[in-house]
């Protein structure tokens, strides 16, 4: 039985080395593969494809992304299953680097959020401050849809009604428990207000009916952060690729790439680079 | 209608034009289910057969374990092998999360089941009195077996089909352990996932059609295997 497990696992591993794709990952190589941990904004948005494909080119290391949602993210690093995380939850992320679980953490970046809704506005929030809007949208009971997945932009919104000091609950408060991409889709067509990354709404706008309602408040300004996994706390993880991959994150070049990203595509800038600068600069 | 135009317009187009990304995906679907279904295929038709033949108690039992197999929801075998390959798992040794190897093993363990039921099914088919035939003739159990699979060969083809076809629509296992990695692990099924939440409708569409087409092909094989089966 065991021979004959050992030698499935050998044709496995000849199959898929064999196989015609760009570059086989197998566990040969394993120490030039680095695990990276992520937010579905970061996947969604195009970002990620573009900065792994040129991080690639540049070192000799390979990046196998795991697209998840900040929470899953960092419960991933927390078991020392990734290398390094790179998520948007500022709160969440300390508490990691409290229990242990993170080495360096390095900001690398920010873009808003944006309060979208129905053009008609039925609550009446276009022009008020965040935390109004949110007021006013529980006050009249307005069609709202939540992430509800335990990604950064779930873990933002929830932080956003409790600064309003709002508890969001009925049937007016949908949690839709899918992507980004998703929930807009469904507050398009439920005629609902969602919070959405800038990015995800851009690239979304021409198949929704949806516009800004409030934006550019500093309540909605969104960190991103790079985390490389604890060496001293999990020993398998590959070191030196994650921390390759957190000083190509802040290198200049990569700097300027991820502040070009977009512009060509949807005539704004979708994140803006922010390395060497503190957390609070960006408010 | 004018985003369904554009998408179907935008589809041909990729279609027509290779499109990189919707040929790599096209073929790490048809690797990463070949090579999956190829296992199952070696591992399930002697066991299928052995099984079909075969009268032990609790065989029955077998049975209905490997029937109840055949209706594994993808996301649970996605969440059990997840957690035996990643690093903090019993096989984290091997470092095969987010690689094609995880999702080969996803998918042999969808796809072996059916290819086990439906070959015990098919060598229960031939006529109980062939092998008493044979063996009466002097033919070994081995090569009784092995006259058995010859006489079941399309049914044989159908399950092979049939297994093919548990895994090459399959979603949720392959997204949890391969991680949709654009040029590796990104099947066209997770690439039409990925696309519909970015908008992206005609590269959607243009990935949905080239999957709809091998489905297609792999079902056109096993009616035209069933068909010959039935005339001849």
């Amino acid at each position: 039985m065991r021979s004959a497990a050992a030698a499935l696992l050998g044709i496995i591993l000849a199959a898929c080395a064999a196989a015609p794709a760009s570059a086989p990952s197998t566990s040969a190589v394993a120490r030039t593969d680095v695990l990276l941990a992520t937010t579905t904004s970061f996947q969604d948005s195009g970002l990620l494809d573009v900065l792994v494909v040129d991080f690639q080119k540049r070192t000799p290391f390979r990046i196998r992304a795991s697209a998840v949602g900040t929470g899953a993210a960092l419960a991933i690093g927390a078991r020392g299953d990734a290398d390094v995380v790179f998520v948007h939850a500022p709160e969440q992320e300390l508490q990691f680097m409290a229990e242990g679980n993170g080495e360096r953490r390095i900001f690398v970046m920010h873009n808003d959020f944006v309060l979208v809704g129905p053009p008609d506005d039925p609550a009446r929030v276009k022009g008020r401050n965040a935390l109004d809007a949110l007021r006013e949208i529980a006050r009249v009971r307005a069609p709202f849809i939540s992430r509800g997945d335990n990604s950064g932009t779930d873990f933002f919104e929830k932080a956003l009604w409790r600064r309003a000091g709002v508890q969001p609950a009925g049937t007016w408060y949908v949690e839709a428990a899918t992507g980004m991409g998703q929930t807009l889709t469904i507050a398009s067509e439920k005629r609902a207000y969602t919070l959405s990354d800038r990015g995800t709404f851009l690239a979304r706008r021409s198949q929704t009916q949806l516009g800004i309602l409030v934006e550019r408040d500093p309540p909605l300004i969104n960190v991103y952060h790079v985390i490389t996994v604890n060496p001293a706390k999990f020993p398998r993880v590959n070191s030196a690729g994650a921390n390759a991959f957190a000083d190509y994150l802040v290198s200049p070049q990569t700097q300027q790439l991820i502040g070009a990203f977009g512009v060509a595509t949807y005539g704004q800038q979708l994140f803006v680079p922010d390395a060497g600068k503190d957390e609070g600069e960006a408010r | 209608m004018e985003l369904i135009a554009n998408g179907l317009l935008e589809a041909a187009r990729r279609v027509v034009t290779l499109d990189p990304d919707l040929v790599d995906a096209a073929a790490a679907t048809l690797v990463v289910s070949g090579v999956a279904t190829a296992l199952a295929i070696l591992t399930g038709v002697p066991l299928g057969a052995w099984l079909g033949r075969a009268r032990f108690p609790g065989r029955d039992l077998f049975l209905s374990l490997v029937n109840t197999g055949m209706g594994l929801p993808p996301v649970v075998v996605g969440l059990f092998v997840a957690v035996l390959v990643w690093r903090s798992g019993p096989l984290g040794q091997l470092d095969w999360y987010c690689t094609r190897e995880a999702m080969v093993v996803a998918q042999y363990i969808l796809a072996a089941p059916t290819v086990i039921g439906l070959t015990a099914v098919a060598i229960q088919s031939v006529d109980p009195m062939l092998p008493i035939q044979l063996a009466a003739l002097g033919a070994s159990s081995r090569q009784v077996l092995a006259i058995l699979v010859r006489e079941t060969r399309l049914l044989l083809l159908t399950a092979a089909m049939a297994g093919l076809g548990a895994v090459i629509s399959e979603i949720g296992a392959s997204l949890m352990v391969g991680c949709n990695i654009k040029g590796d692990t990104r099947i066209l099924t997770t690439a039409i996932a990925l696309d519909t939440s970015k908008g992206e409708f005609g590269s959607a569409f243009a990935l949905a059609f080239v999957l709809l087409l091998i489905v297609f092909a792999v079902n056109a094989l096993t009616t035209w295997a069933q068909q010959r089966q039935a005339t001849s």
